[in-house]
């Protein structure tokens, strides 16, 4: 199996690579985002607490621009059927989700320290920051796949993709934020907090539920 | 090597598609699905093809005595039909390159260069398929479902956008196949039904 996920993920690797579509997206949102929010926040001081809302916000949104992205263009191009003949369900699931992942991934390690740099701030205990970060990323890529699965077959997405993601992603959101929290204002915070503790066992509920669904929507 | 249909139902909304169709077909037979439009072939074929799920009834695909496993299935399944669509970003290379990887196929060049050079796409083989016409883009679609050695083959519209001489290729193609293997095309159009062995009607 690991395989088929192997040559699917590779597929639309080189599909990304060629149309920019997914990665543009989701870079333009980010960068745009961060633009305006620096820019009505200006030279006010702001405290820590609501800046980890507002990274956590542009995480989130620009995940939500660019995660629909990865089942609509099977539909849309006509090759979802092509992919159902020639693979299995799970292998294609692990597949996209691998892909949603490593782009999230891919923008958190551009956004977050321009984040940190725009806002000038000094982050306390680094090591949780990026490890809820890094939970949060598999946790919103698991929701965020199995909702694009959800919504590409639909004839009117337009906002039906936000729509749904948001309640399933806002665990991982609010328990994002009062990690980075402690993050930005505790120095010497324990590396795992109940927080922690939290953002691993929805993304182990989220993935295995995601997973098992998955067979249904595809084949539905 | 067998294809066996049993009393299969296919309904969209409250509309059936598909009403108890049954037949079977060993290796060496082959199936021309006939109706009308909008009678259920394309739908008969997508089922067949594990593309479509059925409500009722069953499609059993057997080696010997040994029944294929579900999961196992896409492996012995090749189809070419007008709405199976291939990686337009990709080239005809890259996507007989997918289609090989995941059917783990050895030699995957040299096949390639092998149904390249039958179909005469050898020397367009690093374009782009959105650079393809729609003649060029079926005999693809041939390669893409031939890069396997499927047991199972099946054929929606087999000389749709196709040229004399692409249609004589198909033609020898549905001869060979006819004899070797499992084949199931739906069409309507006449010279074709020179290759079945069995016209099985399907009337919604």
């Amino acid at each position: 199996m690991f395989h088929e996920v192997w040559i699917l993920f590779k597929k639309d690797l080189l599909q990304e690579f060629r149309s920019k579509a997914a990665i543009n997206a989701i870079f333009l949102f980010s960068i745009v985002t961060l633009t305006a929010v620096s820019y009505s926040i200006g030279s006010h001081a702001i405290s820590d607490f609501i800046l980890a809302a507002l990274l956590w916000i542009v995480i989130v949104f620009s995940a939500l621009s660019a995660f629909s992205h990865i089942f609509l263009k099977e539909e849309e191009a006509q090759t979802a059927d092509t992919l159902k003949l020639i693979a299995q369900p799970t292998p294609i699931f692990l597949s996209k989700w691998l892909f949603n992942t490593l782009l999230l991934t891919l923008l958190l390690m551009v956004i977050v320290p321009l984040f940190v740099g725009v806002f000038n701030f000094q982050v306390k205990n680094m090591p949780l920051l990026l490890l809820s970060i890094f939970l949060g990323d598999i946790g919103l890529a698991s929701g965020g796949t199995i909702v694009a699965a959800l919504i590409a077959k639909a004839s009117r997405r337009g906002a039906l993709f936000s729509v749904l993601s948001f309640p399933i992603l806002l665990p991982v959101m609010v328990v994002g934020i009062s990690a980075a929290q402690i993050a930005f204002t505790q120095e010497g915070s324990p590396l795992f907090p109940s927080e922690i503790t939290a953002l691993f066992a929805y993304d182990v509920v989220l993935f295995t539920t995601s997973l098992m669904l998955f067979d249904f929507i595809w084949n539905d | 090597m067998k294809l066996q249909v049993n009393n299969l139902y296919k309904r969209y909304n409250r509309r059936y598609i598909l009403k108890d169709i049954s037949f079977t077909a060993a290796r060496g037979q082959s199936i021309a699905l006939t109706g009308p439009n909008g009678s259920g072939k394309t739908t008969l074929i997508k089922v067949l093809s594990q593309i479509v799920r059925p409500d009722k009834g069953e499609v059993h695909f057997s080696i010997g005595d040994t029944v294929i496993p579900r999961e196992e299935l896409n492996r012995h399944i090749g189809l070419v039909g007008p709405y199976l669509q291939l990686y337009q970003e990709l080239t005809a290379y890259e996507n007989l390159i997918f289609i090989a990887g995941l059917r783990r196929v050895d030699n995957a060049g040299d096949r390639i260069k092998k149904l390249a050079a039958e179909v005469g796409l050898e020397k367009h083989m690093h374009r782009a398929v959105h650079t393809y016409s729609s003649g060029m883009k079926q005999r693809l679609k041939y390669m893409f479902a031939l890069m396997g050695d499927p047991d199972y083959l099946f054929v929606d519209e087999p000389t749709s956008n196709l040229d004399k001489a692409g249609i004589a290729w198909v033609y020898r193609l549905l001869a060979r196949w006819k004899k070797e293997k499992v084949l199931v095309f739906a069409t309507n159009d006449e010279p074709d039904l020179e290759f079945a062995d069995k016209v099985v009607s399907v009337v919604s």
